[in-house]
C-alpha cells in the first residue's frame, strides 16, 4: 500500500513517500520515514515487502557511505543507481530476493544535472523525468504527464507534487494520510512540509 | 657479501629500511624515461624506448593496435593512459590487472573507473608484495594519465612500495632528476594541451642520450576531451610521432631539403 513520488525540475529532485506502516489491514505508524538519505546529494524512497524494505536500504545506505569514505569523495547518481539496481538483480537470483521498489533522486555535482532513476523488485531501472510507486503511480503518472516541467522552479514543482497527493486522497479507497517530502539540490538534501 | 637483512623483501633492516623495495626503486632509475605534464584540457605521456635493434620486428606496431609499440605506453581504460617504467614482464602483468579492475568498475557502477581509484587498487596490489613474504615486489613505477568528472583530469605517479601522489608534471626513469628540475623550471599553471605537448617533447629531447629523437626511441600519448566532452586517448603511431616531432623541430633533418637549402 505504500505510495511514492518523485519529480525533477530545474536543478533538484523532489521524493514525496507516503509515512504510513501497516500491518493487513490495520495501520501500525503514521510518522515512518520511507526515504534514506544516501549521500549529501542523493535520495531513496524504497517500499515492498516489510522488512526486505529496510534490511534492504540500510545496506544500500551503509555500503555507499562505506564507497565514501574509501574514495573520499561520493558515487555519482547514475553510478549509485547502477550500483544499487546490481544489487537488487543480483538478490533476485538469489534463493530469498528482497521485494523492495525504488525511487533514487540525486544531484550530481561534477555535471550540475538532477537524476532521477525507477527500479522495482525486478531490478528494472529506467531514468525518469517523474516517477511513481504503488497504487498511487495510477492517478500520478497521467496528471505528471500534463503538469510536469523539467524547467520548473521547487515552487512549481512542489505545486505538481500537491496536485498528485490531492488526486490520490481524492480517488483511492484507502488513502494515506501524510507524505514526507525531500529535497535535493545543489544545496544538499531538505526536508518540506506540504 | 651484506646478505643480512636484503635477501627477503618483507624484513626490516636495522635501521629499519627494507632494501629490496629500495633495490626495486633504484632498478627504475635506469629503466627508459617517462615523462607526463598536466594541463588545464588534457595530458600528455611520452616514454624512452631503451631496447631498439635493428632486428627486432616492429611492423605490427606501425598498423595494429591502438596506436604505439605496446612497450612503454598503455591504454588502461578508456579514460586512462598509463607510460610504465621497470622490468617489462612485471608492467605487463600490472596492466593486465588494471584494465581487469577497470572492467569491473564498469560493470558493477556503468561508469569509467576515477583515475585515482584505479591507482589506488594497483598500489594495493604492489604494497601487498611488501608485507606478504616469499614472492618479490613488482620492479614496475607508473605514471597516469587520466580523466573523471570528480577532478577532472589528473596525472599519478606509483612506485613499487605502493605509495602513489598525483603531480603537476613529473618524470620517471632514467636522469629523472634532470627532466624533473628542467620541468620545475619550465612548467606553467594553466599551459594548454599545445604547450604541455611541445614542453614534453623538449623537455625529452633534452633528457634522454641520444642527440636527434625518432620514433624508434619514443612512445607518445595524449589524453583529451572529444567534441562531446568524453575522454579521448589518442596513443602515437610511429609515423604521427615523426610527424609530430619535425613540427616541433625536433626530428632527424631530412637529408634532401638540407640539400636543397644549401
Amino acid at each position: 500500500m505504500d505510495i511514492s513520488f518523485a519529480l525533477t525540475g530545474k536543478g533538484y529532485v523532489i521524493v514525496a513517500a507516503d509515512t504510513t506502516a501497516a500491518r493487513s489491514i490495520v495501520k501500525m505508524k503514521v510518522d515512518e520515514d520511507k526515504i534514506k538519505v544516501l549521500s549529501p546529494h542523493l535520495l531513496m524512497a524504497y517500499s515492498g515487502e516489510p522488512g526486505d524494505t529496510v534490511q534492504f536500504a540500510e545496506y544500500i545506505e551503509r555500503n555507499i557511505r562505506l564507497y565514501q569514505i574509501r574514495n573520499t569523495y561520493a558515487l555519482r547518481p547514475p553510478s549509485a543507481a547502477s550500483w544499487i539496481r546490481r544489487a537488487l538483480a543480483d538478490s533476485l537470483r538469489s534463493r530469498k530476493p528482497y521485494a523492495v521498489n525504488l525511487l533514487v533522486g540525486g544531484y550530481d555535482t561534477s555535471s550540475h544535472n538532477p537524476h532521477l532513476y525507477w527500479i522495482d523488485y525486478l531490478g528494472t531501472m529506467s531514468e525518469v523525468p517523474f516517477a511513481a510507486h504503488g497504487y498511487g503511480a495510477y492517478f500520478a503518472l497521467s496528471l505528471l504527464d500534463r503538469y510536469h516541467d523539467p524547467e520548473a522552479s521547487v515552487e512549481e514543482g512542489l505545486a505538481t507534487l500537491k496536485r498528485c497527493i490531492d488526486e490520490v486522497a481524492k480517488r483511492l479507497v484507502v488513502t494515506p494520510e501524510k507524505y514526507k517530502v525531500k529535497i535535493v539540490d545543489k544545496d544538499g538534501i531538505r526536508e518540506v512540509e506540504i | 657479501m651484506a646478505r643480512r637483512y636484503d635477501s627477503r623483501t618483507t624484513i626490516f633492516s636495522p635501521e629499519g629500511r627494507l632494501y629490496q623495495i629500495e633495490y626495486a626503486m633504484e632498478a627504475i632509475s635506469h629503466a627508459g624515461t617517462v615523462l607526463g605534464v598536466l594541463s588545464k584540457d588534457g595530458v600528455v605521456l611520452a616514454a624512452e624506448k631503451k631496447v631498439t635493434g635493428k632486428l627486432l620486428d616492429m611492423s605490427s606496431a606501425k598498423e595494429g593496435g591502438y596506436g604505439g609499440s605496446g612497450e612503454k605506453i598503455f591504454l588502461l581504460n578508456s579514460n586512462v593512459i598509463a607510460g610504465v617504467a621497470g622490468i617489462a614482464a612485471d608492467a605487463n602483468s600490472l596492466v593486465n590487472y588494471a584494465r581487469q579492475a577497470s572492467q569491473r568498475h564498469l560493470f558493477m557502477y556503468n561508469e569509467d573507473i576515477p583515475v585515482e581509484s584505479l591507482a589506488q587498487r594497483l598500489c594495493d596490489l604492489k604494497q601487498g608484495y611488501t608485507q606478504y613474504g616469499g614472492l618479490r615486489p613488482f620492479g614496475v613505477s607508473l605514471l597516469y594519465a587520466g580523466y573523471d568528472p570528480h577532478y577532472e583530469f589528473q596525472l599519478y605517479h606509483s612506485d613499487p612500495s605502493g605509495n602513489y601522489s598525483g603531480w603537476k608534471a613529473t618524470c620517471i626513469g632514467a636522469n629523472n632528476g634532470t627532466a624533473t628540475s628542467l620541468l620545475k623550471q619550465e612548467y606553467k599553471e594553466d599551459i594548454s594541451v599545445e604547450a604541455a605537448i611541445e614542453l614534453v617533447l623538449r623537455t625529452m629531447s633534452k633528457t634522454m642520450d641520444s642527440t636527434t629523437l625518432g620514433s624508434e626511441k619514443l612512445e607518445f600519448a595524449t589524453l583529451t576531451l572529444d567534441a562531446n566532452k568524453k575522454p579521448k586517448a589518442k596513443v602515437y603511431k610511429p609515423s604521427e610521432i615523426d610527424v609530430l616531432l619535425q613540427k616541433h623541430g625536433l626530428g632527424k633533418k631530412d637529408e634532401d631539403t638540407e640539400m636543397s637549402s644549401a
